[in-house]
């Protein structure tokens, strides 16, 4: 999909929120910028869509969109599921902002559960979805409390859980968000992403921010941050690795998804990223399945969107 | 037990003048004494007498209305508790202090398992190898009378009585020099509750702990203490040597606490 503006639906302030509004989330961004990984408290405003679809990373976008942005919408790496589509209208529709899907043509990227695989350049912002910004939350269930262990950079608790992964597991078993600690400071909920993302959110060239709309919290990590995945000596953090490269495009080193492909155990694993998949395929790299695999992930362009 | 001490010493804790009021009513009043290394010191009256509230004051987890709690720090310094900063304190609290609850389930987190409710205080306080953690949990687990091999169970799988001795390991395993407890054996049956009296006792010798306990049970006093206070009201009515106490008790209010113990 090529980047296209489109004219903006009547009746709306441009991105759907009032500029009051933005200019309060703006604030807040400030703020979380300011203060890498501190979670600060925002007036979440209700949404056209409930609560858990991503109301905390569309009020940032809706808060930092401008007319001449592109902006591209993934959810678990993909382009095409239906949060991500409809996201991506909604944008298109109130802010008639140009939309793509290639990540490098994009000046915002959304994102729900995801990093993108191609590297993210200085000048784009990654906006994620998170559904609960507190890490302590599991292990400490009062505010006031979790509030007081961030402000005294009491994080013995996190170690706590970390500890009873792996009594129970023998490894630590958090796949994802997996608790990180920002610019040597705050410890972090980096949202559901899979702890394989964890290691490139450190020194990022990009701005990553954060955006909860049911907890209203908002919380950033700047450009070139230190972001360091907690773990213990004798337990360093290992990041998920493949053994297969993708079926579809042979990828090596990139987060891979497993699909079932019959009731007789046969499965694949293909890249996560749609995207990234799509144009080493476009390039010429071809997987072992891409013969035999559903048109649907075989490289077929994507079915354009109804408006 | 020796509760002989240098008389030259700075107590380890100095309690000046302390009050608590909610509203009008007193919670408790003018309660002052020293409480020096190695020391047991046992806080005894009935229920609403202010024995809580003073431990809660002493362990600075509600704020009096006067007074001072001076505590000498390992450097040598001696502190105010309520002129230290929170985040100062509640790293004392962690690394020099225990407080064993009357209720374990307050005391401990319920669900996380016993070397991880031993290893917490390791972890808060800066360990971040997982094998030296788990090898001093179950060191102390040992200590504490607990099976090792149950290291991984959570406190909901044990006894009330482990619970508490998994409390009592909570508390320690950061070598405390002060640990203030609430009722530790109240709710436990009588052969439980020797056997946990003889493991704190044993402890308190070992580690040289000073120790505020807080009982209504006059047996526990006299087991554990060297030294008394018998509270009433809010006040301090009357404190010695536990014996003495106990043996020629001089207020009215003590003669009737002691005489109305049930002999077995």
């Amino acid at each position: 999909m090529n980047p296209t503006s489109y004219e903006p639906a009547s009746g709306y302030n441009f991105a759907y929120l009032d500029e009051q509004t933005k200019r309060m989330i703006r604030r807040a961004i400030l703020k979380a910028i300011a203060i890498p990984g501190y979670q600060v408290p925002f007036a979440s405003r209700e949404m056209p869509m409930p609560y858990g679809w991503g109301t905390g990373g569309v009020q940032v976008t809706a808060a930092i969109l401008g007319p001449q942005d592109v902006l591209k919408v993934i959810d678990q790496g993909s382009d095409d599921t239906t949060n991500a589509v409809s996201i991506r209208n909604f944008f298109r529709k109130t802010a008639g902002v140009a939309v793509t899907t290639r990540t490098a043509d994009a000046s915002i990227i959304q994102t729900r559960h995801r990093i993108p695989e191609t590297q993210l350049s200085a000048g784009q912002v990654l906006v994620y979805q998170v559904p609960i910004p507190e890490p302590l939350r599991f292990l400490e269930p009062r505010e006031t409390e979790t509030r007081k262990l961030h402000a005294l950079g009491e994080y013995g608790l996190m170690y706590v859980k970390l500890y009873e992964d792996i009594a129970r597991n023998g490894h630590i078993a958090t796949t994802y968000a997996y608790p990180v600690e920002v610019a040597g400071r705050y410890v972090m909920d980096p949202s559901p992403i899979p702890k394989f993302d964890n290691p490139r959110m450190h020194d990022m060239a990009a701005l990553q921010l954060f955006g909860a709309g049911r907890e209203k919290r908002i919380y950033a990590v700047p450009p070139h941050t230190s972001v360091r995945s907690l773990d213990f000596t004798d337990h360093p953090f290992t990041p998920q690795v493949f053994t297969e490269p993708c079926a579809l495009c042979a990828a090596r080193g990139v987060y891979l998804d497993e699909v079932i492909l019959d009731d007789r155990g046969q499965r694949m694993f293909v890249c996560s990223d749609t995207d990234f998949c799509e144009e080493r395929r476009a390039s010429g790299h071809r997987g072992h399945l891409l013969g035999e695999a559903p048109a649907a992930l075989s490289g077929q362009p994507a079915q354009q969107e109804a408006c | 037990m020796s509760g002989l001490h240098d008389q030259d010493e700075v107590p380890l804790l100095a309690v000046r003048g302390l009050a608590k009021y909610y509203g009008a009513r007193r919670g408790c009043a003018n309660v002052s004494f020293d409480l020096h290394q190695g020391e047991v010191l046992a806080i005894v009256g009935e229920s609403g007498s202010g024995k809580s509230t003073l431990l809660n004051l002493i362990a600075a987890e509600l704020e009096p209305d006067a007074g001072s709690v001076a505590y000498r720090l390992r450097s040598g310094e001696t502190r105010d508790l309520f002129g230290m900063g929170e985040a100062e304190r509640r790293l004392l609290f962690r690394t020099d202090w225990g407080f064993v609850r009357q209720d374990a389930a307050q005391g401990l987190r319920m669900g996380v398992s016993a070397g991880g409710n031993v290893g917490e205080r390791l972890m808060m306080t800066g360990a971040r190898c997982y094998g030296d953690i788990r090898a001093t949990a179950g060191d102390w687990l040992e200590r504490v009378e607990i099976d090792p091999r149950r290291i991984d169970d959570g406190p909901r799988q044990f006894s009330g009585g482990m619970r508490q001795r998994l409390q009592i390991a909570r508390n320690l395993v950061t070598r405390p020099r002060l640990v203030l407890m609430d009722e530790p054996t109240s709710g436990l049956d009588v052969s439980v509750q020797a056997r946990l009296l003889d493991l704190i006792r044993n402890l308190v010798a070992e580690l040289g702990l000073a120790v505020i306990i807080v009982t209504h049970d006059l047996a526990v006093a006299r087991l554990l203490s060297h030294r008394m206070m018998v509270m009433k009201g809010g006040a301090v009515i009357e404190e010695g040597l536990t014996d003495r106490v106990l043996d020629d008790p001089q207020h009215p209010y003590s003669q009737l606490l002691v005489s109305s113990v049930l002999a077995a």
